[in-house]
């Protein structure tokens, strides 16, 4: 038992544990904070691996970005504080089929590509990674043509997003504009109109 | 970190994996199903990174993938996001069961 070993047992637990957690709780606001448990676990892991400037974004992007993200979707669409969702026995039965299957097929898939002695190589330095993005890294490694789609790709998804997700007007089938349809469209709905499942369990 | 070796991480990254499906399989909640896309790409994030540190081909295009990765998930965090909230406005619910209009 060396230190690396026990540090990896301490943060694949924290973050298998919050994997779990965002699996199995049925609000979604708890999902959210055990889904910031697990990807703080797997920028843990990254700094593990040495991979530090790749910890340091998961870290900033995940954590501070996308989860923000999240957690006002989950403010925005909630119907409730404690509204949940229920989900048939069915779907937990065969979603955790398929779960348990998957993971064992892939552990098992593990353990033989695991067999195969492995070097430990030196994790690549940040300048290395920032050299090899703009092309002039050495060893003819260059990826410069990704980084330029990635970045463009980042730019128009953002554009796009700030387009869908816009209030608009909206032209009814008769041809009337409604230019507050949408602010106003939930209490102009028919009563019970807008929720087909009556399986929403409120206490 | 040598008598570590790749498969733990391998391991890992297959039960993040393995959440990240249950999580599509059984939330209604849309928010619900994008954090388990988020949980799926972690798992493969992980994996990159395990790669480049344990396999010498891909020290450095394993953490270029990787971060390649993270940008993808936030776009595509971003845009599912967007569509969600028109899905709320269109049906007053979050809930996937209530898009049946291109059902056959």
């Amino acid at each position: 038992m060396n230190l690396a070993v026990v540090l990896f047992a301490a943060v694949a637990a924290v973050t298998a544990l919050g994997a779990v957690g965002v699996a199995a709780s049925r609000s979604m606001v708890r999902a959210g904070v055990w889904l910031l448990v697990t990807l703080a676990g797997v920028a843990g892991l990254y700094f593990l691996l040495g991979a530090e400037f790749l910890g340091a974004a998961q870290l900033i992007i995940y954590v501070g970005g996308t989860l923000v993200l999240v957690v006002f979707g989950v403010m925005i669409t909630s119907q409730g504080p404690f509204a949940v969702l229920q989900t048939k026995r069915m779907e937990w039965v065969i979603g955790g089929l398929l779960a348990g299957g998957l993971f064992a097929l892939l552990a098992v898939a593990s353990m033989q590509l695991g067999q195969r002695e492995t070097t430990e190589a030196t994790s690549p330095a940040v300048h290395e990674l920032g050299l090899s993005f703009l092309g002039v890294g050495q060893g003819g490694k260059s990826y410069l043509l990704p980084f330029e789609i990635v970045s463009v790709h980042l730019l128009v998804v953002l554009v796009a997003a700030a387009y869908l997700a816009r209030a608009k007007k909206r032209v009814d089938p008769d041809g009337r504009r409604d230019p507050i349809e949408t602010t106003l469209k939930l209490e102009t709905l028919p009563a019970g109109s807008g929720q087909p499942n009556s399986s929403e369990a409120r206490p | 970190m040598t008598e570590l070796g790749l498969t733990p991480f391998l391991v890992l990254a297959a039960f993040l994996f393995a959440c990240g499906v249950f999580c599509l399989a059984t939330k209604r909640n849309a928010v619900g199903i994008l954090m388990g896309v988020e949980l799926i790409l972690n798992a493969a994030n992980v994996n990159l990174v395990a790669a480049s540190r344990f396999v010498p081909e891909l020290r450095l295009e394993g953490q270029v993938f990787a971060l390649m990765v993270v940008v993808l998930a936030a776009a595509e965090a971003a845009v599912a996001l967007a569509i969600f909230l028109n899905f709320y406005n269109n049906h007053g619910s979050a809930d996937v069961e209530a898009a049946k209009e291109l059902k056959g």
